[in-house]
């Protein structure tokens, strides 16, 4: 009895129904989407999509970190700062190849998110979220303190990524840079997928929910917590790292608190601990920024307004995001699909 | 042996504004266990709506009055509007509304004035005292910070201890059921307590607003230097807000004099993350914190 049901039970497994295969075709469904996207948009759209896809990188590792672990950071900001100027140190001063260069970035601000891990995880809310708002706002001005290294208030400017010369001389600059950007993205959206779905992603749910109930279940709590931590920090050094090859410049301007702020309001927008709604963060906060650009234009307002236009709606949407709709763009997506599908049963049923 | 003297001395007025932040965060918590991350925009604002008023002809104790009761009216609002829906929803949703309403006042300060920093006239000269033919690093400006803010804080407490609003605003945040079971109106106590609270904030922003220059982002390293002296002393602790603002401030004042003006907030994160690992209840907690 027992075998024959644990032989429907292998037949049921079908290729969508493990982890790991399915992540993977995601991951190449996602880069096959990203290729023909990339060949099909402008120089211009090349160069948002790629923007996007770094924001993506932090978002995706950041909505993880809150909505699956429970923890809140403002510093993500400061850590892709950290990967930023390690990646930019390490192109434009060591000369490193890209990916290592990249990859290096990666570690030092998982190193760094280590260290801050291992703070966080004694922290909770408010004074987690003091904390990193301590290190968002305190760390820009190193670049100011060591300006022989970090370049001062100019930042560090590297060169563009040279495309290889097998793919041709007619490919342009943004499309690379948007392939580049899109094996970062693809890479984080792989991991992270799986992360989720494994024991680790279990463990860090289980702990959010219910610390005391966690740690009777043998879960260790502090390095749960520290490793969901890494993670996410180590995908905002990646992010960092991408931004430096695709505006080819790391500058302290760049990291200030709003980034930080920005980044919140993003998967706060997108849905807590959603990848999706990562993606869906990332889009907004390329596109916010022209759009407001292009209205202000059309209604000839100041430039003061038109600059700080985004900051508004994005502080808008976090008080009335929290005040009427917790879970997001992609959960109000989720909800009208749940309601969408319980509306077929009926009528089915009926 | 001059400069630490000096550098103690404007530890000391940097450390009273610092307080008088602390301050502003201990008595919403207090109230409403909610770390109100958009202090800093509200005394951004308050000071900003000063500037304007001193820069269009008044004089300055006009401005300065202007910023203390919008500070008072925007404290009210707040809660009237944001926080009083968020109250009982987990923390994180209190946390994510404070800042976004610090980002939308800092959005909203940069429309209507715009981001470049501009200057705020002190109340009093900024030359320092002259000792025994040496110039001190304290000027009659810093005096008056001192004072105001000890005269302040006196007057909180004078509140809080002598009158019956006090004491039904202290029930209120202690006991809000039996509060209102014994007749006490708790929402209006706690509109009142953010809206004092604001008010010592806006105090704060216009004291600490000639040195820092008036910007919608020059006020971000006071929020954080105000949560570091408030969890140095106890989020609990109205005293221990105080002797945690001066703490901070020295510690701060040293670090800049002697090691750059830059490290100065990096050294706050470190104040802070080395309090919340060995005194996670603040310098002067009386309640002792929990443990999981």
């Amino acid at each position: 009895m027992s075998a024959i049901a644990a032989r429907a039970r292998v037949g049921r497994a079908r290729i969508g129904e493990l982890t790991l295969a399915r992540g993977l075709l995601l991951a190449l469904v996602a880069a096959a989407a990203l290729f023909v996207a990339s060949e099909l948009l402008s120089s211009f759209a090349d160069l948002e999509l790629a923007e996007g896809l770094y924001f993506f990188c932090v978002l995706a590792g950041l909505t993880v970190l809150t909505g699956l672990s429970g923890q809140i950071s403002l510093g993500h900001g400061a850590l892709m700062a950290v990967g930023a100027y390690g990646a930019a140190l390490l192109i434009g001063e060591q000369h490193w190849a890209l990916v290592p260069a990249l990859a290096a970035a990666t570690a030092i601000t998982a190193v760094v998110g280590l260290l801050l891990g291992a703070a966080a995880t004694r922290l909770r809310g408010p004074y987690l979220a003091g904390a990193t708002l301590a290190f968002a706002v305190g760390l820009p001005a190193l670049a100011d303190k060591y300006s022989s290294t970090f370049g001062g208030e100019n930042g560090l400017v590297v060169n563009p990524p040279n495309p290889p010369s097998g793919l041709g001389s007619s490919l342009p600059l943004e499309r690379w840079e948007a392939w580049i950007a899109g094996a970062g993205a693809v890479i984080v959206l792989f991991t992270l997928h799986n992360l989720v779905r494994s024991g680790y992603g279990r463990a860090m749910r289980a702990v959010r929910d219910d610390e005391i109930a966690a740690s009777l279940c043998g879960l260790r709590v502090a390095r749960v917590q520290t490793l969901a931590f890494v993670v996410s920090a180590a995908c905002a050094g990646l992010a960092g790292g991408l931004l430096t090859v695709v505006l080819q410049l790391a500058s302290p301007g760049a990291f200030q608190l709003s980034l930080s702020l920005s980044l919140l309001t993003a998967i706060v927008l997108g849905g807590l601990g959603s990848l999706v709604g990562a993606a869906w963060g990332a889009a907004v906060l390329v596109l916010l920024p022209s759009w407001t650009r292009d209205i202000a234009n059309s209604f000839s307002l100041s430039t003061k307004v038109s600059s700080n236009m985004p900051l508004a709606i994005y502080g808008l949407v976090l008080v009335v995001a929290m005040l009427a709709w917790p879970s997001g763009i992609q959960g109000g997506v989720r909800a009208g699909g749940a309601r969408l599908r319980a509306l077929v049963r009926s009528r089915r049923g009926g | 042996m001059t400069r630490f003297i000096d550098l103690t001395l404007n530890g000391i007025s940097t450390g009273t504004v610092y307080a008088a932040v602390a301050l502003a965060l201990v008595l919403i918590w207090r109230s409403t266990r909610i770390v109100n991350f958009a202090q800093g925009g509200m005394l951004m604002f308050t000071t900003f709506i000063a500037s304007a008023v001193i820069n269009s002809g008044a004089s300055y104790w006009v401005g300065f009055v202007v910023a203390l009761l919008s500070g008072l009216v925007l404290g009210a609002l707040v809660e009237r509007l944001l926080i009083r829906r968020v109250a009982g929803a987990p923390p994180l949703n209190a946390v994510i509304v404070t800042l976004g309403l610090l980002i939308l006042l800092e959005a909203v300060a940069g429309m209507i004035w715009g981001n470049t920093p501009r200057s705020f006239p002190p109340a009093f000269s900024i030359r320092g005292y002259d000792v025994g033919g040496t110039r001190v690093l304290f000027a009659p400006n810093d005096t008056f910070i001192v004072l105001v803010v000890i005269g302040v804080a006196a007057l909180l407490g004078a509140l809080f201890r002598g009158t019956a609003l006090g004491l039904r605003m202290r029930a209120s945040a202690f006991a809000p059921e039996v509060a209102r079971l014994l007749g006490v109106r708790v929402g209006r106590m706690l509109t009142v307590g953010w809206a004092l609270a604001a008010l010592v904030g806006s105090l704060a922003g216009v004291l600490v607003a000639p040195s820092v220059f008036v910007g919608p982002n020059q006020f971000d390293p006071i929020l954080v230097f105000g949560f570091t002296a408030a969890v140095l002393g106890g989020l609990d602790s109205p005293y221990g807000a105080a002797v945690g603002g001066v703490i901070l401030g020295l510690a701060l004042s040293y670090v800049s004099g002697y090691e750059g003006a830059s490290l100065v907030t990096l050294a706050a994160l470190v104040i802070l993350l080395a309090v919340l690992m060995v005194r996670p209840g603040g310098l002067f907690s009386t309640t002792r914190e929990r443990r999981v």
